[in-house]
Order: structure tokens, then sequence, then C-alpha cells
């Protein structure tokens, strides 16, 4: 892990936080999006199959294993985990929490034949909702994100506006049906991933969060 | 655009993967025992077939994994994928 007074996002230079508040310019704002800066995110490779890997996880964590392709464990606002791949999932703690979710699973899983590395600096995490978050992330992506085929919990590795990212439905509102989704990109991709989601939100009113 | 199934993620658009040759080509067990012809024949030669062929596909923009597929190399028809060790689907061979 950085030493936190080091740790810079890669989009600290767009100065988020100075731009005006739109909410009230555009009270139907269809698009909210905002950063999610200095998440915890570990990558954990290991085989599914070994019961003591999937039981070591879960007492470190406290959450099970996602073995189903493509989905996750874990509620979004505290430590969860996403599937990634048929032996690699990719744990996330959310910003401000204690660091020690890696110090946890290198404990458990200290003796067993697998790896646990922190990337928390190789992507930031941009978060999108509202009335038209899906039509714009339809704008730029081939996944099929109608509420009968994805759903809170699902996790794709997948392609948005020519850019690898790992995208994770968090939430559909109870009562607007509106959905929310985490959208990991790589550091080097989120500038321009940012422009590209702020144009193709500007047709539905966009509110940026700093 | 081809919908290409991988054997982890399910049905995917063509562009999240990237084709990998032919497949099932075995590594000689003793290259130092090989004739410089027998050896270029395992390294370059493959069979490049009108109809279906067994070929390497990697997942790039989604699970990263290797998998193979039966794909019509005329028509592009996909007859299944499979995970590398496993056999291709019936009438792939
Ligand atoms: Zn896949």
């Amino acid at each position: 892990m950085v030493k936190s007074f080091l740790r810079q996002s890669p989009l600290a230079h767009l100065h988020l936080e100075a731009r005006p508040l739109m909410a009230e310019a555009l009270p139907a704002a269809g698009i909210s999006i905002s950063e999610c800066a200095h998440t915890t995110q570990i990558a954990v490779r290991g085989q599914s199959s070994d019961p003591a890997f999937a039981q070591a996880v879960t007492t470190a964590l406290g959450i099970a294993l996602p073995t189903d392709a493509c989905t996750a464990s874990g509620a979004p606002e505290r430590v969860h985990m996403l599937w990634m791949g048929p032996d690699e999932w990719l744990v996330v703690g959310p910003a401000k929490t204690d660091d020690r979710i890696g110090d946890k699973l290198e404990q458990a899983l200290n003796k067993l034949h697998c790896a646990v590395v922190d990337v928390s600096e190789s992507r930031t995490v941009v978060q999108i909702c509202g009335a038209n978050a899906r039509s714009v992330l339809d704008k730029g992506c081939s996944i099929d994100l109608h509420p009968t085929v994805f759903s809170p919990g699902r996790v794709v590795n997948t392609v948005l506006a020519r850019s690898h990212i790992t995208l994770h439905q968090t939430a559909i509102d109870a009562k607007s049906g509106f959905p929310s989704y985490d959208i990991y990109v790589h550091r080097s991709f989120a500038e321009y991933l940012w422009s590209w989601l702020e144009d193709a939100s500007r047709e539905y009113g966009l509110q940026m969060n700093p | 655009m081809l919908l290409i199934p991988c054997p982890f993620c399910g049905k995917r658009e063509e562009t999240e993967f990237h084709h990998g040759g032919e497949a099932h080509i075995e590594r000689p067990k003793d290259p130092d025992a090989l004739s410089d012809e027998a050896w270029a024949e395992y390294l370059f030669m493959r069979t490049n077939p009108k109809g279906v062929f067994l070929e390497r596909w990697v997942h790039l923009a989604g699970c990263r994994r290797w998998f193979n597929m039966a794909r019509n190399t005329a028509t592009n028809e996909i007859l299944g994928s499979y995970k590398i060790g496993e056999k291709p689907p019936k009438g792939a061979r």
C-alpha cells in the first residue's frame, strides 16, 4: 500500500471538487457520476475447488468466495469481492477503511497455494447512476444490461468505449428502478473514460458529484 | 461481428477476444532429435482447412483465459468452445 499522503487519484488534476454542482441547474439530470478514489483493491488468485482456500478467504473477510462466473459477494458499501476469472478475484474495500484487508488475507492464506497482491493504485472507480445510466453505458459497451439479465451483484470484465473495464452493478433503486454501477478503469485510461462519460451523458443532463 | 462463447463467461462480442491460431499443436517430446524440416513443420505449418477448424482464443478483455473453439472457416458457424484439456464438441472432428 502506498503511503496515504502519496496517493493521488488519476483524476486529481481535473479538480472535480472545484467544478460547480449542476444539480440545481438541471433538476432532471438523468445521470450522476462521481469518482470513488482510493479504494483498497487486492487481487486474489487460488483454486476455488480447494475447500481450504475458500474457507480461508471467508474467515479473513467474513464473506463467501463468489465462485459463480460474473458475480460478486458482500455489500458494495463494505468489503466486497468481485469474480474476475475462474481462479481470480478482486477484493475491494471502501476508501477510508482500515488497510488491513491485505494483511488479513495474507495471514489467512499464508500456507496455501495462492497469490495475494495489492493492486489498489492500478485502477480507480467511477460511479454512475440515474435514470439514463444504462443508456449511457449502452453507447459504448456490448454487454446486455437489461434488468431481466443484468442485476445488482453482476460483474463483468469488458470493454467500454474501447477501454478495458470491470463493470459491477451495485444497486437498483427500489422506487425508481434506476441502476447504479461501479466502473473500474485502469489509471492511464481514467481521464479519457471520464471525458467520454461526460460527453455521452450530456444529452440526458449530467450531475457531477465531487 | 461474431458472438463468441467463452467457456467461463458465456457469449461475448468478438472484440473482447484475440485469436491464437490452430489448437492441439503438440510440442515434440525431443526437439534435439528432429531434423530442420521436422522442426519447421512443427513451428510453422498449419492445416488451414476450409470447413471446421479447431483454434485457440483468449478472452482478453474478459476473464483473460485461453480456450479452444471449433469454428467453420467458410461459414463462421461456431460449433462450440471447450476448456484447454477438454475434448472438442461432437461433430467437430
Ligand atoms: Zn471469459
